[in-house]
Parts: C-alpha cells; structure tokens; sequence
C-alpha cells in the first residue's frame, strides 16, 4: 500500500509541475509564432494564446508514462494512449476548422486503443440496483462515451477558466468516486487529471493568458471518459459532468443538429454597455447554460465562471453520493 | 436564474437514478428461448432496442421537463 501512496503523491506533483512550468513557456512560444485569438469577453478584446494542449497534453503523458513505469499497468496505456489519440484530433481541429461531424467521429476512434487493450469491462453499475451485463453493447458504449465526454468539454470551454475550472472539480470528485468504489489503481492514474486541470486553471482563470483550444479540451475530455471505463464508474463519471452534458443538451435541443459554436450566426450572449454579459433576445441564438445562468440579470464573466464551478462542485457532491450508493443493493 | 438550474441538475440524477433502476429490474432479466442459436443474438438484439427506446424517451422526458422548469427564459 504504502508504493501507491508514494506513486500517488509523485504522479500529482509531477502533473502540477510540469503544467505550471511549461505553460508560461507556451504562452510565450505562441505569442512569438502570433497563434493568438482575440477574447471577445474582455474590454478591449485581448489576444490571448492558444492552443493549450501541449501542456496538458505534456503533464498528463510525463504522470501517466511514470505511472506506467511504476506498475506497468494495461488500464495506464489505455489512459495514455486514447488521450494522445484525443489529443491528435484536438491539434488537427485547432489548425483547420473541420466539419461539426469530424470530431465526434474522429474521436470514436481514439477509442480504439481501450478496447485493443481489453481495458475495460462488459457491465454497467448503477447505484441501489447492482449491474447489468452487457458484452456487446458496451463496446458500442466505449466508442460513444469517448467523443461525449470530449465534446461536452469542449462545449463548456466558453469563458475564461471554465473548461480547466470544472474539470478540477469533476475530476477530483471522480478520484475520490474511484476511492470510495475501491478501485484505487485508477485512483491514482486519475489524479494526474486533476493536477494538470488545476495547474492549467491558473493561467486559463479570468483575465486568462492562454485558452485550451480544442486539444486541451478533447484531451481533457477523453481522458476523463476514459478513466470512467477503465474503472467501471462510467454513471458516476456521467453524473460528475452533469452540468457540462446539461449544456450539451440545451444547446443540441435548440439547434437540432450537430454544429460547431463558430459556425452559429447568433451568439447565447450579448455584452452590456459595462461589458458584462447578458441573455441575447435573438429567437434563433442557441439555448446554453450561460444563457440560462444570466437570463436574470447581467453578470461579469467572472461571475458567470463561479456559478458554473457552483453547478459543478452540486454535481461532483452527487457523484460521491452516487458512488457510496453504488456498494449498496436494494 | 441559478435556482432552477440545480432543480434541474437534480431531477437529471434522480432520472439516472430511475433509469438504471429500470434496466436492471426489468429489462436485464428478460430472456428469450427457444430459436436455439440464435437465442443469445435475439435476447441481446431486444433488450439493445429496449434500451435505445428508453434512451430517447429519458431525453424527451428530460426535454419536457427542460421547457416546464426553463420556460419563461427561453420564450423570453
């Protein structure tokens, strides 16, 4: 036991680490090379650099390749290389503008590796109920699960500090999730995913110096999708994301189809003479979280981002409660 | 505006919830007989249809209830 404390403890310092060091050297590689976008939100309109896959990307591989190392485990090279894959997709996305399909097709392949590896399992656990078995249907679940978390990530990276600031939320409720189901090998290898959100989170916060991009956010997501089939929690990991799947959904139901957010020709949001965000009146602006959380009143974009982080901290408490029912049969 | 959004975080697990439960009481035990090899690939084949049924009516449900809780602010 005491290898994994260690393990555990050396895995999450060298996740932080590597993030909080190579970051500002990345913003300032970008900012040289003028990979650059303009934040819209901000007075101004700031360039900020982008993307911040690399680091992540970084962060995640070094922890998870010393992980690997330490127990040579087949669950870790799943981890490793269906985040890579992700990744892969992200960067290409990020350099291009692809077509609102390619990414959720692009990224069911990533999945690819999990089941070549034979990572995962052929039952679903639910809470109360015990489990069902399903050998074929699952396979269909592993390539589905991938480009949902991936994209339901991606599709909450809309302000300053969001995507990174809730990932450290869900993430971390997933590795206690993981814990409290004894599951402690993916315990650890999901902590890395932790430390490089939070790490990540304090140069992406408001007023942010680098955004994710799409391979820091698919990187992000397919990771945490896949440590969700690697340990058998993939209803808990769903209920973690449970704001992010709500924006997803919002957002489905009132446009009707799969579409990237640039090509949209209404934006959710407008800005006030202040600069602070409010309820656009437009009919056919798609319906998401932001728009919901500042139909009210207008709210800063600071503002906006700690309510969100609210949703995510009431959803993570009910991935914990989830877990500990998930021992529990009625 | 952020009260109505956890009611609707909630009733979203409480569905998970139900809907697992659904799945394993009542679904997962049927089993089909009597076509001899193809019993397994028919047990598999309805309970998948099953499910997918019950995927579309949870987001139905789901999208009902996402225009009784959101109604005032997406009409607005």
């Amino acid at each position: 036991m005491l290898d994994k404390i260690i393990a555990a403890i050396v895995v999450s310092v060298i996740a932080f680490v590597t993030v909080y060091v190579i970051t500002p050297i990345l913003i300032k590689t970008l900012e040289k090379r003028k990979l650059v976008v303009k934040d819209y939100n901000r007075v101004g309109g700031a360039m900020v650099a982008r993307p911040g896959g690399p680091s992540i990307l970084a962060g995640i591989m070094i922890s998870e390749l010393v992980l690997y190392a330490f127990f040579s485990s087949i669950d870790v090279l799943a981890i490793i290389l269906t985040t890579f894959l992700a990744f892969l997709v992200g960067l290409a996305d990020d350099r291009k503008v692809l077509g609102g399909w390619f990414k959720p097709l692009a990224l069911a392949a990533t999945a690819i590796p999990i089941i070549l590896l034979g990572a995962h399992g052929s039952h679903l656990d639910f809470p109360l109920f015990g489990s069902v078995n399903i050998p074929e249907l699952y396979l269909a679940l592993i390539v589905i699960m991938i480009p949902i978390t991936g994209n339901t990530i991606n599709s909450i990276d809309v302000l300053n500090g969001v995507a990174s600031g809730f990932m450290t939320i869900a993430s971390f409720a997933l590795t206690i999730s993981l814990f409290i189901v004894h599951h402690y090998d993916i315990a650890m290898a999901s902590l890395p995913l932790g430390f490089v959100s939070l790490a990540f989170y304090k140069y992406h916060k408001f007023p942010s110096r680098i955004f994710p991009g799409d391979s820091g956010a698919l990187t992000l997501g397919a990771m945490y999708g896949t440590i969700a089939i690697v340990g058998h929690v993939e209803i808990i990991a769903a209920v973690a994301l449970l704001p992010a799947v709500i924006n997803s959904f919002l957002f489905l139901s009132s446009v009707k189809r799969i579409v990237e957010h640039r090509q949209l020709k209404s934006s959710p949001v407008e800005h006030t003479e202040d600069f602070k965000l409010k309820a656009t009146e437009h009919k056919d602006a798609p319906v998401t979280l932001v728009r919901l959380i500042v139909a009210n009143r207008p709210m800063t974009e600071k503002e906006v981002g700690f309510a969100i982080f609210k949703l995510a901290l009431f959803s993570a408490a009910l991935a914990i409660i989830t877990a500990f029912m998930t021992g529990v049969k009625i | 505006m952020k009260g109505p959004i956890f009611l609707y975080v909630f009733i979203m697990w409480l569905m998970i919830l139900g809907g697992g439960g659904l799945l394993v009481v009542t679904i997962a035990p049927i089993s089909i007989q009597g076509l001899g090899k193809y019993d397994e690939f028919l047990d598999s084949g309805i309970k998948a249809i099953i499910a997918v049924f019950l995927v579309v009516l949870w987001i139905f449900i789901m999208s009902k209830i996402k225009n009784w809780i959101f109604h005032k602010q997406i009409r607005n």
